[in-house]
């Protein structure tokens, strides 16, 4: 089709929802790392906002991951059966984590008279809210090193700057989510937020060139170097919106620098699915399922972004104004 | 796998019955403005709210288990299977956005628009039961590929999706969804009218979900009569293992209850209808229908849970019947109050809706044994090769437990709830 292969359609396909997901569903778990941090004077208030912010779109937030392994299954079976076997482990923590965060927040907020019920829930949910984005990034970590070697130095890296990636985003969205007082605190935590992100990056690229040259060779690759390096500035123009108090250009930049960083990842990669074992072409389904596979994803997206937009159009054109929302 | 998809059957079940009976109950409330209708509908999105949620999370750990359990299964069949896995995945994202918005929407949107955001739950509940039943019916007469030395080639993902086994198990696995969740509602609320009768709040949640449970249940018998007559057919090993038939006869006697004996050979302390099972299978009193010994023995189920759970899931069934049938001739479709033993036949028939349900999954897929994929894929050579298998599985089924118990009790304190105390503001929205 118009000299692009189906792979590389499906290849793109599979970036998007990966970039989609580690935006909204990033959000929602940094939600829940706010939402243990939450400190100051204005503690009960961040948390409200959070779980304010969360309610209504976490479960279509974490759809995109479905999504996600769906995708993998349907067009690359056999990276989706070697990525099972070889992750077995982190990724069965990741969906530990999953498991208790989704029914921690659903408890949380069905328990609100049984004060000590809900505050256990409250805990776990943060606890699971950082530890599956962790093991997240470990096992993309893993999967770069080579061999699946999500506890290497380099793996372990790569799960911290996850955790963080996701902090910022949460951050920088909630600051678009409530007017006032704890929109500063969200201000703060951003741009806090984004120089560790700055900090863990480089400590991972240190990492790598100390205890994986090859996924250091990898990342310095001409193809690699646009995204890494748009992510880089990309994180500049987050500080300097947040510090210009324009929010809605900071969740704008903070969403496209995500999505930079992880085509600079995926470039580094290319053209290898699992590095040194498959190739996105050798992974590939045959072309019957992946041109019904894109038509099917072609259907599907007229009715998705149309009810995407309803939802955040009822939930998030607005921002709160606290004062009013005070209950108890 | 069978912990996590037993446990997700019951909130798929849910995820997929109930939203028909909010569009139902908040529909009546519009109509005629009664706030016993706009209470209902805000104590079921409460609950609604709880299983979703957990229904969801446990359809994550699904996806991901196919692959931590079974990567040889999707090595070999993913192309083949993804696309209604796909479709699945969309209609799932539709369902999941709508139950977004109607859910916290309540202050946010017009009676009427908020009532519309319900209809896509319902349509896209069932059509995402019905893609992933395609999936399972796949499992069960696999089409749309050429076995090549157990690598599929010439795949057709359409002729994938509309196997054979697909228009029988789409109608009885997506009907059962809306028995199970209507019996069950109609359960809780047969309770509350055991203790306090004139309760005019309860008797309103019966009706509604009576009136779905009985359209639903004599459906439901129909769809399970085809789906017999098709196995008969086109899984004649599946057949013989439901009906603990182990001989060839000509005619078939029907057997009812009794324990088979894969040793022995022969279903003992059963109750035998003669001529009954050609009938059932194949509308002719003298038809021969054949048993488990001319098939294999290495292509065999093991009949006992099979069989078993056969007569468990068409016991429980027609008892649901018999009591639809019994609820809408004594109250007049819900006209009128059930009376005290009519209660009680409710309260039972939300535990027999839930043992049908799960003895007849049990029945497709024991029944299919040893095959994960009928004459393609061995249930053993599909299994991860991964070690910590029983680790995982203990672990996991702690963690079900676990949750199952904090929900029950939290789904026990919004009846207390609403019981005690009418939501804030439901009567001047109601006016």
């Amino acid at each position: 089709m118009f000299g692009i292969s189906y792979e590389a359609l499906v290849a793109v396909v599979a970036v998007a929802a990966i970039a989609l997901y580690a935006i909204f569903g990033g959000a929602d778990f940094g939600g829940g790392v706010w939402d243990v941090l939450a400190s100051g004077p204005r503690r009960a208030q961040q948390q409200e906002i959070i779980g304010h912010a969360i309610g209504p779109v976490w479960e279509t937030n974490h759809v995109w991951l479905i999504f996600m392994i769906v995708l993998l299954f349907t067009c690359f079976p056999p990276a989706f059966a070697e990525l099972s076997i070889g992750l077995y482990v982190p990724l069965s923590l990741v969906l530990v984590g999953i498991i208790l965060r989704g029914a921690a927040y659903a408890f949380r907020s069905q328990a609100y008279r049984a004060a000590r019920l809900s505050q256990f829930w409250g805990h776990v949910f943060g606890i699971a809210s950082i530890v599956s984005p962790f093991f997240f990034g470990a096992c993309v970590g893993g999967l770069t090193v080579g061999s699946f070697a999500w506890t290497s130095p380099f793996a372990l890296a790569v799960g911290a700057l996850a955790v963080a990636v996701c902090a910022q985003v949460a951050a920088v969205f909630l600051t678009c989510e409530v007017r006032g007082p704890v929109r500063q605190d969200f201000r703060a935590r951003g741009m806090l937020a984004t120089l560790v992100l700055a900090a863990l990056g480089a400590l991972a690229l240190g990492v790598a060139a100390a205890t994986a040259p090859d996924v250091f060779a990898a990342l310095r690759k001409p193809q690699s170097l646009p995204g890494i390096g748009t992510a880089m500035l990309l994180g500049f123009v987050v500080i300097g919106c947040l510090w210009f108090r324009r929010y809605n250009f900071a969740r704008i930049a903070v969403s496209a620098e995500t999505i930079a960083i992880l085509v600079g990842w995926y470039a580094s990669q290319a053209p290898y699915l699992i590095p040194g074992r498959l190739t996105f072409q050798q992974a590939a389904a045959p072309h019957e399922t992946l041109r019904a596979f894109l038509l099917l994803a072609a259907c599907g997206s007229a009715l998705l972004v149309p009810s995407l937009w309803l939802l955040f159009r009822v939930f998030k054109s607005e921002p709160l104004e606290f004062v009013e929302h005070r209950g108890g | 796998m069978g912990t996590s998809l037993a446990f997700h059957y019951i909130f798929a079940a849910i995820g997929v019955g109930f939203p028909i009976l909010l569009v139902i109950v908040e529909g009546l409330w519009l109509r005629t403005g009664d706030p016993q209708y706009y209470r209902l509908a805000r104590t079921w999105s409460r609950v609604m709210l709880l299983l979703f949620a957990i229904g969801a999370v446990s359809g994550t750990t699904l996806s991901f288990e196919l692959g931590l359990l079974w990567p040889e299964f999707m090595r070999h069949a993913g192309a083949v299977i993804g696309v209604p896995f796909s479709a699945e995945g969309f209609a799932f994202f539709i369902e999941a956005i709508f139950v977004g918005i109607y859910l916290y929407g309540w202050d946010r949107l017009s009676p009427r628009a908020h009532w519309l955001c319900s209809i896509p739950i319902a349509v896209s509940g069932a059509l995402s039961a019905a893609f992933v039943t395609a999936v399972n019916a796949w499992m069960n007469t696999p089409s749309g590929f050429r076995n090549a030395g157990g690598t599929a080639v010439d795949i057709d993902p359409l002729a994938a999706v509309f196997n054979k086994a697909m228009p029988t198990e789409v109608l009885h696995t997506t009907l059962s969804a809306y028995v199970f969740a209507s019996f069950a509602t109609a359960a809780v609320y047969a309770v509350t009218l055991l203790r306090e009768p004139a309760n005019r709040y309860a008797a309103a949640g019966l009706r509604v979900a009576m009136l779905v449970g009985a359209c639903a249940i004599p459906l439901q018998l129909i769809a399970g009569d085809v789906s017999a007559r098709f196995d008969a057919h086109e899984e004649p090993i599946k057949l013989a293992a439901m009906e603990g038939q182990f001989a060839t006869e000509a005619p078939a006697a029907l057997t009812v209850g009794g324990i088979p004996d894969a040793r022995t050979h022969e279903t003992r302390y059963a109750i035998r209808i003669p001529y009954l099972l050609s009938i059932l299978a194949f509308e002719n009193p003298h038809a021969e229908v054949r048993g488990l010994d001319a098939f294999p023995a290495a292509d065999e189920p093991n009949p006992l849970p099979v069989h078993l759970c056969f007569d468990a899931m068409v016991g429980c069934g027609s008892l649901l019947l018999l009591i639809g049938g019994w609820w809408a001739f004594v109250t007049r479709l819900g006209a009128r109050l059930p009376g005290t033993w009519l209660k009680r036949a409710l309260v039972a028939g939300g535990g027999l809706a839930f043992v049908a349900m799960e003895a007849g999954w049990m029945v497709t897929e024991e029944g299919r044994q040893p095959w994960i994929a009928t004459g393609f894929l061995r249930t053993s050579d599909a299994v991860t090769t991964a070690p910590g298998l029983d680790v995982a599985f203990y672990g996991f089924t702690i963690l079900y437990l676990f949750l199952a118990a904090t929900l029950a009790w939290l789904l026990l304190r919004i009846r207390t709830d609403d019981a005690a105390q009418p939501p804030a503001g439901a009567v001047a929205r109601a006016h």
